[in-house]
């Protein structure tokens, strides 16, 4: 059997320092998407009014986040607007604001699918049956929206987690960035290791998104 | 005349610069059950919309002689809540617009639902039921606001065959129960059965008011006869 480079893992505190790379991972993502929620939400109900320059405003910032992959923002604004305003912003902090702008506008636009996707008849048998407006939209349609909004913001958390991998290419140390340097270190003595400590980062990953799906999952069932 | 329900005067509406509804004048009396018949387009969805509000209108009045009468309406679409149960479906409107504490308004959906013979899918989800289920809590969810006057807007066009009757039974019932009630329906033998008083609506306007018999074997107007055709055939051999 070939010599996986497993045993690295546990020498010192080496499956420690991963775990610690995670977490800061963890720790980008989940502040990120407390953030994304609430704001996600507003942005979202903001895109369905019919106010036209509200609607181009909010859809340039969309497909502006969209059509920019991950990393260049992260390098605007850590690398661009700490020079340009003289701002002075840690990985970390760039990392969130980069995070939270996808979030933001990525939930905005499915919370607007969602609301768009409640058919009209919907509010109008709600409306033949004397309820308010604001009845109308707790107890009809944002119970549907967010029943709608699941499985796709979901899939949207996910996505966040796996692309703070990103994260190191502006000197933040998560998951990643201790594996590289772990597999640095021992590199006289276990030149195998790259192969069992890239392994265990798969690994942390699933478990970490593996998790989430499957919360997802069961909340799905019981509202199918 | 004292026994006036809803009162509806020189109705104008328009949409698109195209005028739907052209000058309707109708009493609806105290228990009278009227079938309203015509082509499509005809404007007979758009008056039952406009007189439950949910259209606005030009020219004209709606009034119900009691201000404070309830209209419930019934659609094509069972629309039904998907994400309640079917009792929670029943009693969101009397907890939430009457203020019906909700032991009360579960008891009083129980009861209705168990004249609609669905007492034991009260705590089905509406997708677990039929067409004609669904279309029968539709129309328990209307009666337990307690409505004076039912609307009810093709509640079977979109129904399978086989599930019709037991959704026309139901208005049947309410029929005989003496409810006020104002119905658009394709279903000639059941506007036949159930009608006071039929009105045939063509190009926006009542073109035709008649008794059921009268309207049914000796339209009085072309317009009616050339209308009612369409549903006979004559046989190829």
């Amino acid at each position: 059997m070939p010599d996986l480079g497993l045993d690295v893992l546990f020498k010192g505190s080496n499956f420690l320092r991963l775990l610690e790379g995670l977490s800061e991972a963890a720790k980008i993502s989940l502040i990120a998407i407390a953030i994304s929620i609430p704001v996600g939400l507003l942005v979202g109900v903001l895109m369905t009014s019919k106010n036209i320059i509200l609607k181009v405003l909010f859809r340039v910032y969309l497909e502006t986040i969209r059509i920019m992959p991950q990393l260049v923002l992260l390098f605007i604004v850590f690398f661009g607007t700490t020079k340009t305003l003289g701002w002075k912003l840690d990985g970390e902090t760039a990392s969130i604001i980069v995070f939270s702008l996808w979030g933001v506008a990525e939930m905005g636009d499915l919370v607007r699918g969602s609301l768009v996707s409640i058919p009209k008849h919907q509010y109008e048998s709600s409306k033949a049956l004397g309820l308010s407006k604001n009845q109308t939209f707790l107890y009809v349609i944002i119970p549907q929206t967010v029943r709608r909004m699941i499985p796709l913001s979901i899939n949207l958390i996910t996505r966040m987690i796996k692309t703070t991998s990103l994260v190191l290419m502006i000197g933040v140390v998560e998951v990643l960035k201790v594996a590289q340097q772990i597999i640095e270190a021992n590199r006289m003595s276990s030149p195998n290791a790259a192969f069992g400590v890239f392994l265990m980062v798969f690994l942390l990953y699933f478990v970490l998104c593996f998790v989430i799906s499957s919360i997802a999952g069961m909340l799905e069932k019981r509202w199918s | 005349m004292s026994d006036v329900v809803l009162s509806i005067k020189d109705l104008h509406k328009s949409f698109d610069g195209n005028l739907i509804l052209d000058g309707i004048n109708l009493d609806v009396k105290q228990g009278e059950v009227i079938v309203i018949v015509g082509p499509s387009g005809c404007g007979k969805s758009t008056l039952l919309r406009t007189i439950k509000g949910l259209e606005t209108y030009e020219i004209g009045s709606i009034s119900t002689t009691d201000p404070k009468a309830q209209v419930g309406m019934v659609f094509q679409n069972y629309e039904l809540f998907p994400h309640l149960k079917v009792i929670d479906n029943i009693i969101l409107a009397p907890m939430k617009v009457n203020g019906t504490p909700k032991s009360e308004a579960k008891e009083k959906a129980l009861e209705f639902l168990d004249r609609v013979g669905l007492k034991d899918k009260a705590n089905s989800y509406p997708r677990q039921l039929s067409g004609g289920q669904k279309q029968r809590v539709a129309i328990v969810r209307a009666l337990i606001m307690n409505p004076e006057i039912m609307l009810f807007d093709e509640v079977t066009a979109a129904l399978d065959p086989e599930m019709v009757r037991e959704v026309l039974d139901v208005m049947l019932g309410l029929a005989k129960q003496g409810k006020t009630m104002l119905i658009v329906t394709h279903e000639m033998q059941f506007a036949k059965a159930i009608a006071d008083r039929v009105l045939f609506l063509d190009g926006g306007k009542i073109v035709e008011e008649n008794t059921p018999d009268e309207f049914f074997t000796k339209p009085k107007t072309k317009r009616a006869k050339k209308f009612l055709n369409v549903f006979e055939f004559d046989a190829i051999r």
